[in-house]
């Protein structure tokens, strides 16, 4: 019968990449706690035994606690899916903590076998494991393992196969007080009958600790419960001190004891990590260190490194493969329809946005990296206090920096935190931040900006990409004091206790891998959306009512995009962008973000016919911008409307509320039209004067700084929001 | 008997009890702040919270706010 092995184990252990080796996927793996939201499952390689036996990657814990959602997941699965094996990863060079989970999953029922992961790492740091002595302490085998570099990994899947074939329920070792043994024993006794024997410690345990969602699983008769609560009173009396912390304390005691026998540590010394983290994270450097990482993320992706690329593809690449296939069209003698379809349409927009790929690729890469060796969760320490300064914690931040890749995974990270209020304000807010799609349109309006401002000529720009990931990070500042001052996001701050890893060099593969995998889902992209997205434009772009009949059209003014993007003009144009052709280009980010810049370049190649100079496509699309004070309100309203389809269907997913839902597209659009409208209309006043818009402008300024300014009527609030662990059962 | 959230940096104390109730307090203890441990106040961000500690051989960051629930002695 094919076997069930769980991977438990705390946040950062090595978990993910353990069961990437086991099962050959390739899940991500991040250095900073809570990677695994959600359960994975995957099948065991052949090469490790049965490759019927199934591998489920629990999400990382510290504790079986009933308080976070990621608790409640890993407890259910383990107690309700019944696996036949629980491999315990246990991170060798933390070994205290880690341990502490292990004594709550050697209490489930559920035959254990730990992994002593990080193995490789012992010998370094100059501790020795007794894993001989140390099992035969927690009654369950301990297998040494190095998951990163694949060592004891057979052995592991060997030992766990033997563990749950054997299904040999011991009862875990004793590792309470008599009296608290002697009232699990009572409790034990009076649960009902179906629970299974070797589960009935763990229940007795938890309904001792009051945990809520035991108590209310289980059902139990009033006098039933008075002989527990008798059985507690007892206890708490004694010992002076509440069920929780006497088990808790317990447990670290037996830990500890544990430790003495097992462990040798030769003496403690800086390791290089914290010599690193005394500087990285320093009173004095820890925030230029992080403006100038930033800045240089930002920079070396744009501009230079990731720049070269794109110039190369957007001058050299495009034009090339434009010509060589219409050419090859045109000695087909192809229609010429079809070959504008391909050569203007297709290739035109797709090379656009293409072109924009080195640059993506280097941003994912330099944010890998930055996740990978414990950079990011750090930026959560030194970033905090002005976080919570807006009401946010800084695990809110974690999110907010994903998002600068893409946004997808930085609304799926915002799992890690624990209120309602917060998550929902920062699955909300994510998306301000400019993510990897939104560089193409950063890219060409910042040309369009120093074009009007310094150059008088179009180049392509990148300075504006660092200037407008601070101008994302103040929406979201913004938003968050506005918000939070509202009874729907009012609560206490969210507590933080969060652990900060040993950094580590980053590994090329997760590195590499990590960074395919996003360019992967962008070229799928590219090549399936983008592509349907491209020739529509094109269509609609080319087709329309000119001298009485519907067909193709000599200027684009008479085209049905023409139509369309006119008639909702109107709306933009408080906003600077009042032409049809960036209102079509905005509506055309609603299937992604970098479809803007492809829509533009068809509009602009239609419009200059043909041609294949960025400088003069530039310049066509500058035409549409009557000032550099609209170019920038057009970016700054894409910056901050909804973001795409697919960062749409994941903010529905993870709102888990239909109205809620709502409420945040209402906000994110509202809030993009108000910003730009003030932006916009505040910057043309020297030079054009006071007009009713200006009026409008002030008057909405007026209301946002009232908004940002008024007192908190929810300050003194002493509950905390409310969690929806319920959610996750 | 003082906070946590009063300790220089640099110091190393020992716990005597974890008041206040509830998800913090058990996430607290949860990560090895339980009585009797050693924790060792390593150094504050920059702006000047939270404050980030040694516990257990880990690195642990907690805002001053939260520390505030951990008396120490």
């Amino acid at each position: 019968m094919a076997l069930k092995f769980a991977l438990a184990g705390n946040p950062n252990c090595g978990k993910t990449t353990m069961f990437n080796a086991l099962t050959g996927s390739n899940q991500y793996v991040g250095n900073w706690p809570g990677v695994t939201v959600e359960k994975k499952e995957g099948k065991m390689k052949g090469k490790f035994g049965s490759s019927d036996t199934i591998v489920t990657d629990l999400p990382g814990i510290y504790s079986l606690s009933p308080y976070t959602l990621e608790e409640v997941v890993s407890r259910d699965y383990i107690l309700g899916e019944n696996p036949d094996v629980i491999i315990d990863l246990v991170d060798a060079t933390n070994i205290e903590r880690n341990l502490y989970l292990t004594t709550q999953l050697i209490e489930t029922g559920v035959p254990v076998v730990i992994a002593l992961n990080m193995a490789d790492l012992l010998k370094k740091r100059g501790i020795r494991v007794d894993t001989e002595r140390l099992g035969s302490i927690l009654g369950c085998e301990v297998v040494p393992t190095s998951a990163l570099r694949g060592e004891g990994l057979d052995k592991l899947a060997k030992q766990a196969a033997i563990t749950g074939a054997e299904n040999s329920h011991a009862l875990p070792p004793e590792i309470f007080s008599k009296e608290l043994e002697a009232a699990i024993k009572n409790v034990e006794m009076i649960l009902p009958a179906s629970i299974p024997q070797q589960k009935r410690r763990w229940y007795a345990i938890k309904i001792l600790e009051n945990d809520s969602k035991v108590s209310a699983q289980l059902s139990l008769s009033d006098s039933q419960l008075k002989v527990i609560a008798a059985e507690r009173a007892a206890i708490e009396k004694k010992e002076d001190s509440d069920m929780e912390s006497i088990v808790t304390d317990a447990r670290y005691a037996f830990i500890q004891k544990a430790v003495k026998a097992a462990v040798k540590k030769s003496g403690e010394k800086l390791t290089t990590s914290d010599k690193i983290d005394q500087i990285v994270t320093s009173r004095i450097f820890g925030i230029p260190i992080f403006v100038g990482i930033m800045f240089l993320v930002y920079y070396l992706s744009i501009n230079s490194m990731g720049g070269f690329f794109t110039d190369w593809i957007n001058d050299v690449a495009t034009p090339w493969v434009q010509e060589a296939v219409s050419n090859g069209l045109t000695a087909l003698h192809a229609n010429s329809v079809f070959i504008s379809a391909i050569s203007n349409g297709v290739i035109g927009g797709l090379g656009a946005v293409l072109g924009f790929t080195p640059q993506m690729a280097f941003l994912f890469l330099f944010l890998s990296i930055l996740e990978d060796c414990g950079y990011m969760v750090r930026i959560a320490f030194v970033m905090d206090r002005v976080f919570r300064h807006f009401g946010l914690s800084g695990k809110s931040f974690i999110p907010l920096l994903i998002s600068s890749g893409c946004g997808v995974p930085g609304i799926m990270s915002s799992k890690t935190i624990d209120q309602d209020n917060d998550r929902r304000l920062t699955i909300m807010t994510a998306t301000f931040i400019p993510c990897g799609a939104k560089l193409p349109v950063i890219a060409l309006m910042g040309g369009i900006i120093t074009s009007y401002s310094v150059t008088g000529k179009f180049t392509a720009g990148g300075w504006m990409a660092p200037m407008m990931y601070f101008v994302g990070i103040a929406a979201v500042l913004i938003s968050a004091v506005m918000l939070k001052k509202t009874k729907p996001f009012s609560g206490k701050a969210a507590p933080f206790v969060m652990e900060l890893p040993q950094y580590h060099i980053p590994q090329p593969k997760t590195v590499l891998m990590h960074v395919w995998e996003r360019l992967k889902a962008f070229l799928k992209k590219a090549g399936t959306v983008l592509f349907l997205a491209t020739l529509v434009m094109w269509f609609l772009s080319s087709f329309g009512v000119e001298g009485g009949r519907f067909g193709l059209v000599d200027t684009p003014n008479s085209s049905v995009l023409a139509a369309i993007g006119g008639a909702i003009a109107v709306i933009f144009r408080p906003l600077g962008f009042g032409e049809w052709q960036p209102v079509a280009a905005t509506i055309s980010g609603f299937t992604a973000k970098e479809s803007i810049v492809s829509t533009m370049g068809v509009l602009a190649h239609v419009a200059s016919d043909a041609s294949e100079d960025t400088a003069v496509v530039g310049q066509a699309i500058a035409s549409w911008f009557p000032s550099a004070a609209a170019a920038f309100s057009f970016l700054l309203f894409n910056l901050l409307d909804s973001p795409c389809l697919a960062a749409i269907g994941t903010m529905a997913a993870e709102m888990n509320d239909r109205k809620w839902f709502w409420f945040a597209i209402l906000y994110q659009n509202v809030f993009a039209y108000v910003s730009s409208l003030i932006v916009y209309q505040l910057w043309i006043l020297p030079a054009n004067g006071f007009t009713a818009w200006t009026a409008v402008a002030v008057v909405l300024l007026i209301i946002m700084l009232y908004l940002l300014f008024r007192p908190d009527p929810y300050k003194n609030m002493k509950t905390y929001s409310k969690r929806s662990v319920t959610e996750a059962a | 008997m003082m906070s946590l959230k009063d300790v220089p940096v640099g110091q190393t104390v020992r716990v005597v009890k974890i008041d206040g109730d509830g998800a913090v307090r058990r996430r607290i203890m949860d990560m090895g702040i339980t009585k009797g441990t050693e924790l060792y106040v390593r150094k504050v961000a920059p702006l000047g919270d939270p404050v980030e500690l040694t516990v257990r051989g880990y690195e642990l960051t907690v805002r001053k706010n939260d520390a505030d629930i951990i008396k120490v002695g």
